[in-house]
């Protein structure tokens, strides 16, 4: 997406109106679950969502945190350890983290990131979040760094407080199926760029199809029109001949365009038979 | 493979320290930090070894290269600690608040023959190689003007009690947005050689600027605005845009696109179409290995590397650009202490001729009538 598109599509979802009537259309044409970053702006449709319970009876929220932008901003301008106290809604768990020593600090992030996580998950509450993702910039920060044991402290708690599945999103595939499997999170679900010419899939293409029809995961494809450089219609049959795929998640930047990648995805899903279904996202290209 | 250390683990830091950890030729030998909380979770959680003294790291026996991504202020002090120790050294962005420091500590690398690089990571975004390849070979014909944008949000309230608050350590927009700016600047055009009319104003800082304002200008004559603003959050990230004037057109860059319009007279056989052509950066793409924030954070480390391993010296970003750089920066600190030229209030209006009949302003309201 060129910086100029994004922008337009920022001041149009500027207007809480405009997404509710994008949401609308999206759930209208039969799709029922709504990808999101945990923006302050998604709480205010959430809250709408709450308001309208028969219309949106159906309706799932797929949750991707955090919202890094938020985050790394803060660290920018109050440094690292007041930023996570801006985020932390207690002050006890960071003191005792910060005032500790080893032992006290290491048990402390375990308490930590399970505040953090219910802190981003506030706005959701009383909706439907089967599956709860992790976003890309931070699964990837963590599995390049080698903080394996994040991605366990994530998927317990996911399971455990929200009764949802925990759900990777990641730039580095094939790297990141290898590090759940050693950790031992059975068949996950992980959501990546998978589309035709390889746009920012790690490891290249041909290891992305070899991994999607070999390995035991739930893939979800994201960015399958790779920035808008293929066809809807070229960009959906490539996915849907995935066998393995599962949901393919695309921004929902107008009506006509949910209407019409519903529709590839009905008519080339139907020759597969895969049943993969579709997400749709407000801000695909800031869940990437 | 090499042996990498890494020091400062700030967001840049950490962000390194995943790309590193991940890079197949590549061994993390250890990695350095004062925040002993962060080193402590650090180690427990990934086993790296940490150390809370930089030159306990540099000791280490079977070290070849070492990154570091400190404050600015330190890194003059600990760039010549790895030099002395012959070691290759990636330094983060801007080089060294202290010309001097800079051009000595180019020379000294020079001297020892390692690999030496600055944190540009907009060097090795595809579509401002692809304006790199397209002003080499004269698309646009004889350039005139060029305009370097850069706006993001950074600080946005009066508040702030990092290093990056302060402009002694090297904070403000100039050291940080406005540097890449510059820097892009002289990859694509070269240096300028001087600068005028620089602005540092704050918006919200107590202490450094928040927007940059300068006119730069080139020896063969063409001209340059730079304007830099990171109190700016109607966008998401930082956005830098280039836009370059010549005999033969126009060039837009930034991150995602190359926009072109080559006047139909031009003939040129570098740009396909004559007109307005887009091209994005799909079509630019370089593959790396591992994808964290962009590829270019990839792509300069792995550059870095391959440097190494292959023993080449050809640097993109080299301590020596990366002086020229701070250079132009300290000549717009320089420059923006200058004396301005008033605009005289009287010339239009001299008081003395209000209410005359006849003079400049009553044939100017005449023909107005």
């Amino acid at each position: 997406m060129s910086e100029e598109k994004a922008r337009s599509q920022a001041m149009r979802f500027g207007d809480l109106r405009e997404i509710i009537d994008l949401l609308d259309a999206a759930y209208d044409a039969g799709i029922h679950v709504f990808m999101c970053t945990t923006h302050d702006r998604i709480g205010e449709i959430c809250a709408h969502v709450r308001l309208h319970p028969e219309r949106y009876s159906k309706l799932e929220f797929y949750p991707c945190m955090p919202y890094a932008h938020k985050y790394a901003n803060a660290v920018t301008e109050h440094g690292m350890i007041d930023a996570l106290k801006r985020f932390l809604p207690t002050e006890g768990a960071f003191s005792a983290l910060v005032r500790g020593g080893v032992s006290v600090a290491t048990r402390d992030v375990e308490g930590m990131a399970r505040l953090l996580i219910d802190a981003e998950m506030k706005m959701f509450s009383g909706l439907r979040t089967p599956v709860i993702f992790l976003q890309n910039v931070v699964t990837d920060l963590l599995l390049g760094m080698g903080v394996k044991d994040a991605f366990r402290i994530f998927s317990d708690h996911v399971r455990e407080r929200y009764n949802a599945e925990p759900g990777f999103i990641t730039m580095n595939l094939p790297h990141l199926l290898d590090v759940l499997e050693e950790i031992g999170i059975p068949n996950p679900v992980v959501c990546a760029n998978i589309n035709k010419i390889g746009f920012r899939m790690c490891g290249g293409i041909k290891l992305y199809e070899e991994e999607i029809a070999s390995r035991r995961f739930r893939p979800v494809a994201m960015s399958v029109l790779a920035s808008g450089a293929i066809s809807p219609r070229e960009a959906i049959e490539y996915v849907c001949r995935q066998k393995e795929i599962q949901s393919i998640v695309f921004g929902a930047s107008s009506k006509q365009h949910i209407r019409e990648i519903k529709q590839h995805i009905e008519e080339f899903d139907s020759r597969t038979k895969n049943g993969v279904a579709p997400v749709t996202s407000m801000h695909e290209a800031s869940v990437v | 493979m090499v042996n990498v250390g890494l020091i400062g683990l700030g967001k840049m830091g950490l962000s390194h320290l995943a790309i590193v950890n991940t890079h197949p030729a590549v061994k993390l030998i250890g990695v350095c930090d004062t925040a002993s909380y962060l080193c402590s979770i650090l180690n427990k959680y990934t086993g790296i070894e940490v150390y809370s003294n930089y030159r306990e790291l540099l000791d280490h026996k079977s070290l070849d290269a070492v990154i570091i991504a400190t404050p600015s202020r330190f890194h003059g002090e600990i760039v010549r600690e790895a030099l002395l120790r012959n070691l290759h050294v990636f330094c983060e962005k801007p080089f060294c608040l202290d010309v001097a420091d800079g051009l000595e500590l180019a020379e000294l690398a020079d001297r020892k023959g390692v690999v030496n690089q600055v944190g540009y990571h907009y060097r090795f975004v595809g579509s401002f190689n692809e304006a790199k390849r397209l002003l080499d070979a004269q698309a646009l014909g004889r350039l005139h003007h060029v305009r370097v944008e850069a706006y993001g949000p950074v600080v946005l309230r009066p508040k702030g009690a990092t290093w990056r608050a302060k402009g002694s350590e090297g904070g403000g927009c100039l050291y940080d947005y406005a540097c890449h700016a510059i820097d892009i600047v002289n990859y694509l055009v070269g240096m300028p050689a001087a600068v005028s009319g620089t602005v540092l104003n704050r918006v919200f800082s107590r202490d450094v600027d928040d927007e940059v304002y300068a006119t730069m200008h080139f020896s063969d004559g063409m001209t340059g605005m730079i304007a830099a603003n990171w109190s700016d959050d109607s966008l998401r990230r930082m956005s830098t845009q280039v836009t370059l004037w010549g005999t033969n057109g126009r060039m837009i860059v930034d991150r995602q696109e190359v926009k072109t319009y080559i006047r139909p007279a031009a003939g040129s056989a570098v740009v396909a179409k004559e007109g307005w052509d887009v091209r994005y950066t799909t079509d630019f793409q370089n593959d790396v290995w591992y994808y964290l924030r962009g590829e270019e954070y990839s792509a300069q480390l792995d550059h870095f590397f391959r440097c190494i391993t292959d023993g080449r010296r050809e640097n993109i970003s080299s301590f020596a650009s990366a002086t020229q750089t701070d250079r132009v920066v300290s000549a717009m600190l320089q420059n923006a202490g200058d004396a301005k030229r008033r605009v005289d209030a009287g010339i239009t209006m001299p008081s003395q001729s209000r209410g005359r009949s006849g003079g400049f302003m009553s044939s100017v309201k005449g023909a107005l009538r």
